[in-house]
């Protein structure tokens, strides 16, 4: 099965316009691809939890982060089809998502939980 | 604007929905909206908890043991991650059943022709998949705040099981919402069955319940993995 536009009437009483859809969603398949890779990102993340001589490293919690920032991505761009739709969307998305990430980082160095002086 | 608003799309008529300025249904715009907001209700529930994170006096804490004399009695550390790996492991493959109910719903009128094909194109099978595995992700945390309370661990006890409460409370009242609307749409599917016409219903559901799962690797990474 696919949503390939090419041989399948995808969707023909889909409201496309009004859901915002301006490429064609990904395949089933792709869906259980990110499935796959978000599952495997998730095994890393708790295996190097258990892996000492990660976890007393410096590296240790960048690694958390990207790993965990590239799931997070993923999900959006595939499941809630951000990269599909209405640059709307991502507007209204991504602007709040900026203002709470630097309100976070802010009150990090505002409490002393990040300092760029040691 | 005004030029777009004299000029809906031809969907317009075709669904039925009122044209609007940008040409998108309203309630898209507003979940997108509502899910902006809810980014910056989240993110001021993490950096709470990340400010008072190994700033309580008495334990347990979360990562580490709670030994005599600060606490009266040996405490081991409290988080267990095994079972909130196997959690989000849980909410992660709901997201992907949900992501397959909204394309069962929209190819809901085309030929199934392979057993696979009428599976994957069965909404009633992947909503329940979607709402049986939140429910099952709300019983995982049912046993972790059970057993942390077991353990000593309260909403009052100290800063950290003042915060953690506070946050992983607030996402499991998110998924409950979340398996109350998915049980809504099952509800209307068995009634009258859901077809590629409700598809913008089911994708206002789906995305609310991608963002739960969003916020979700948010905070496994940020509360349980990062000591």
């Amino acid at each position: 099965m696919s949503h390939d536009s090419s041989h399948d009437p995808h969707h023909a009483n889909v409201d496309h316009a009004a859901m915002g859809i301006e490429k064609e969603h990904p395949t089933w398949s792709t869906y259980w691809k990110v499935a796959v890779i978000l599952t495997l990102i998730t095994v890393v993340e708790v295996w190097i939890y258990y892996v000492p001589a990660i976890r007393d490293s410096r590296a240790f919690v960048p690694m958390l982060l990207i790993m965990s920032a590239v799931k997070f991505v993923t999900v959006v761009m595939f499941y809630m089809h951000l990269r599909y739709d209405h640059k709307l969307f991502r507007v209204l998305f991504t602007g709040p998502l900026i203002i709470a990430m630097t309100t976070i980082i802010g009150l990090m160095f505002l409490f002393g939980k990040l300092t760029l002086l040691k | 604007m005004a030029h777009a608003a004299a000029a809906p799309s031809s969907h317009d008529t075709t669904h039925g929905h009122p044209p609007t300025s940008t040409g998108l249904d309203n309630k898209k715009i507003a979940i997108w909206a509502f899910i902006g907001s809810e980014c910056m209700l989240f993110a001021s529930l993490i950096s709470t908890y990340l400010i008072y994170k190994g700033r309580s006096v008495v334990g347990p804490y979360p990562h580490e043991a709670c030994l005599p004399p600060i606490c009266s009695t040996p405490l081991k550390a409290i988080l267990n991650i095994p079972v909130t790996s196997a959690s989000t492991f849980v909410l992660l493959m709901s997201s992907l059943a949900m992501v397959l109910a909204l394309a069962a719903v929209e190819t809901k009128d085309q030929p199934k022709h392979t057993t696979g094909e009428r599976i994957l194109g069965n909404s009633k099978l992947w909503l329940w998949m979607t709402a049986l595995l939140g429910i099952t992700f709300l019983g995982f945390q049912a046993f972790e705040f059970t057993s942390f309370i077991h353990e000593g661990l309260t909403i009052r006890t100290n800063l950290f099981g003042s915060s953690f409460f506070t946050l992983t409370g607030f996402h499991g009242a998110h998924v409950t919402a979340g398996v109350l609307w998915l049980l809504t749409l099952l509800a209307i599917d068995y009634r009258r069955g859901l077809g590629p016409k409700d598809a913008l219903n089911v994708d206002l559901a789906a995305l609310y319940w991608h963002f739960v799962d969003v916020v979700w690797i948010a905070i496994f990474t940020l509360v349980y993995l990062i000591k």
